[in-house]
């Protein structure tokens, strides 16, 4: 180690990795992983989200995690984002490309892509 | 791309129950469900909750599942990695098993259980959070950033008067101020200066150094290098015993990494500081613990103390310049370099700063590792955070500094711990042991165990350790056969004083403590023993007496079966309302073993 800058520059490179023990963040993305969920290919959402988050370098805002089945299983994949002091949002029949609008328009911009909410479903 | 990670302990408490089997199982797992590219299995350090063990926690929900056995992870995995649902009857409740779970789903952070909630982990930060056979965990978690800074930024006088304006006082238990002990050894000159690290964990019951060795090595070498920095020291010592296998292992990877990157060795962060870490494996004489003795053993000689002066800041290992702190202080400097001094002083009492760990062990509900902000009172460690005595049984004392150390009677629970609370009650902080004892414990008798291992344990070197203590546990051996007489404790009581006077080193120093604690707070118990011929709390054997209630007893005969010396035999007196004849208890064949009263569901067997 000849330099802080290289302690910096692992610092770095490895607090990504460490940053989910940290517990969860404020906003939260909960992916519906019941047997319905994952049938309808949860996991490839679940995925895009965890890797979308870190490369817009949202990870220590934004923690990715499951639930179960929430009663909508004709909607799966279903995704819910907690934000403190709003409405929880959410979308239904996420896809993997879906993903990457929501997390551009949504948790990067702050607007609820209303298109793939519930609501707009009902 | 990883988006949950499973820590499961490793430490040594966890081990022995059996984590590794855990771990891999969880390695199988993950595999067999697909998992590998999402998950990450990390092994880590200790958690504080032994007690519980194995211990597994996921994040980033922060999900706590104790007593997690092999069996079980295959649901683990399938329903809460895969399907995102809890697996509650694992969860680890300390409050109620509903609210728990409730919190585990409302993400409710691990730091507010009753068990964390209290504490203040400073020292243990990073145990059970990193893994600590990976540098570069440690450096994400800002390590090795307090050793840069004090090589590029910091003179060595700058780096001592940090560490002394912060009042950090040795944890190993003297509680003597850790920058001025740098201060008196920096400034003397010689070829060559020392660090070194007493890892040499002694007293029955104590295992912090071990978890910090085991859950977060890096500290460690961060902190020595530190002290070499400022006392102007190239080479530092660890000497650790060896029968602590995982934190020897564990240390020398993180020695081994650390000079791969250069933090231990030339010229470090080109700052022209020289410094490399060497291990001493420590046979397990407790002796070894006391400085001197330390240092005698470091070179090669059998584990004795030498008397001071010369203080080791003069002469101190190879009769050079050394430094010499415990595992927890040096614990604490990386954190004091980084977050200063007004931070650390802002936790604590006026002449007590920081925090302390214990290791609760004992009559207690949560045994395990704490860390908490001095000045803590003990009925919260004991009745909050150790979750009080199990059972439904009586606090009645808890014995802290181990064999050198003293009681606090439960009269004395809301004594706020710190250095001089302690000693002002006759106590000591000690290193960190707390042993919780309820009602059902002689203090005579927990007398005796400490000094039975104080004379396996003195040296030999000087006469009132080698043979007062040995006088002193033939008196107690006497008074709890009920052999004892009240001049006894009148000489029990002078000689104790006459061998903390006279013995060379704090071995021999402290040795009388656990009987003078026990003799000024529990003087009537050894008073019953000598003038009643009882024990009180129904431990010492010698006075106690097996004996069958007539009209209880059903006859069932349960109890002469259990004997194993054929005492119990059959009466010809059936009880009014019984069928059966009842059993008596010859006393004079009788061993005391218990194996009747242990048995008999009636209540008709008692001792006294």
């Amino acid at each position: 180690m000849k330099s802080l800058a290289e302690l910096q520059a692992i610092r770095d490179r490895m607090k990504d990795k460490v940053i989910l023990r940290e517990g969860a963040n404020q906003v939260r993305v909960v992916v519906g992983m019941a047997t319905c969920g994952i049938a309808a290919g949860a996991r490839p959402v679940l995925n895009a989200f965890v890797e979308a988050i870190s490369a817009e370098g949202l990870t220590d805002k934004v923690t990715v995690s499951q639930t179960g089945c929430i009663g909508i299983c004709q909607y799966e994949p279903v995704v819910e984002i907690y934000e403190p002091g709003k409405e929880k949002t959410t979308y239904v029949k996420m896809t993997a490309e879906k993903v990457a609008a929501v997390v551009e328009k949504h948790l990067k911009g702050g607007n609820v892509v209303t298109e793939f909410t519930v609501s707009n479903m009902e | 791309m990883i988006r949950a990670h499973v820590l499961v302990c490793g430490g040594t408490g966890c081990t022995s129950s059996n984590s590794q089997a855990v771990q891999k199982a969880f390695t199988e797992n993950i595999e067999a469900f697909g998992l590998a590219e999402e998950v990450k299995l990390v092994q880590t350090g200790c958690f504080g909750l032994c007690a519980l063990g194995p211990v597994v926690i996921i994040y980033p929900d922060g999900t706590f599942y104790s007593r997690v056995e092999p069996d079980d992870v295959k649901e683990i995995v399938e329903e809460h990695l895969l399907k995102g649902r809890v697996v509650e009857r694992l969860v680890y409740n300390d409050t109620g098993a509903k609210e728990i779970v409730e919190d585990a789903k409302k993400n409710v952070p691990l730091s507010e259980t009753v068990f964390y909630k209290s504490q203040n982990r400073v020292v243990l930060r990073n145990c059970g959070v990193i893994n600590p056979e990976e540098i570069d965990e440690y450096i994400a978690m800002d390590g090795y950033a307090a050793l840069g800074k004090v090589l590029t930024e910091m003179t060595p006088e700058e780096v001592i008067k940090v560490v002394s304006d912060s009042g950090l006082r040795g944890r190993g238990g003297g509680g003597f101020p850790t920058g001025r002990k740098w201060a008196l050894t920096a400034p003397n000159k010689a070829d060559q200066k020392y660090v070194v690290c007493n890892a040499d964990e002694g007293d029955p019951g104590a295992f912090m150094d071990r978890s910090i060795l085991e859950g977060d090595p890096h500290c460690l070498i961060e902190a020595m290098a530190i002290c070499g920095y400022a006392i102007g020291a190239t080479q530092g010592f660890v000497y650790v015993r060896a029968e602590y296998p995982i934190a020897v292992k564990r240390l020398q990877i993180a020695i081994d990494q650390a000079r791969e990157y250069g933090l231990l060795g030339k010229n470090i962060f080109g700052s022209g500081f020289d410094f490399d870490l060497e291990i001493r494996l420590g046979a397990g004489a407790f002796v070894c613990g006391e400085e001197t003795a330390l240092m005698t053993s470091i070179e090669g000689n059998r584990g004795e103390p030498r008397p001071r002066p010369p203080y080791p800041a003069v002469k101190g290992l190879y009769n050079k310049p050394t430094v010499e702190n415990n595992v927890e202080t040096f614990a604490n400097i990386p954190q004091i370099i980084l977050r200063g001094v007004e931070w650390f002083t802002s936790m604590g009492t006026e002449r007590s700063k920081g925090t302390k760990v214990f290791a609760l062990g004992g009559k207690i509900k949560n045994t395990g590792l704490v860390e908490i902000p001095m000045g803590t009172t003990l009925n919260e460690i004991i009745n909050e955070i150790g979750g009080g005595i199990p059972g439904g049984k009586k606090f009645k004392a808890a014995q802290t500094g181990g064999p050198s150390g003293g009681c606090i009677p439960a009269s004395l629970i809301d004594t706020e711990v710190d250095y001089d609370n302690l000693v002002s009650i006759g106590c000591m902080m000690g290193s960190g042991g707390l042993i919780v004892m309820d009602e059902d414990t002689c203090m005579v008798d927990m007398a005796k165990f400490f000094l039975e291992f104080t004379v396996e344990e003195s040296c030999g070197k000087c006469t009132p350790c080698r043979v007062g203590t040995r006088r002193l546990l033939e008196i107690l051996d006497k008074i709890t056969k009920g052999k004892g007489t009240l001049e006894d404790i009148d000489k029990l009581e002078e000689l104790c004083h006459y061998i903390k006077q006279n013995s060379l080193c704090g071995l021999g120093q402290t040795a009388p403590n656990p009987v003078l604690s026990t003799l000024n707070f529990f003087r009537d118990e050894y008073i019953a023993h000598v003038v009643d011929k009882k024990c009180p709390a129904g431990v010492c054997k010698d006075l106690l007496s097996f004996s069958i209630d007539k009209d209880k007893c059903i006859g069932c005969g349960k109890c002469a079966k259990n004997c194993p010396v054929d005492a119990i035999t059959k009466t010809d007196y059936i009880a009014p309302g019984h069928k059966l004849a009842s059993y008596t208890i010859d006393t004079a064949k009788c061993i005391k073993c218990g194996a009747c009263l242990a048995g008999c569901k009636f209540g008709a067997i008692s001792k006294k």
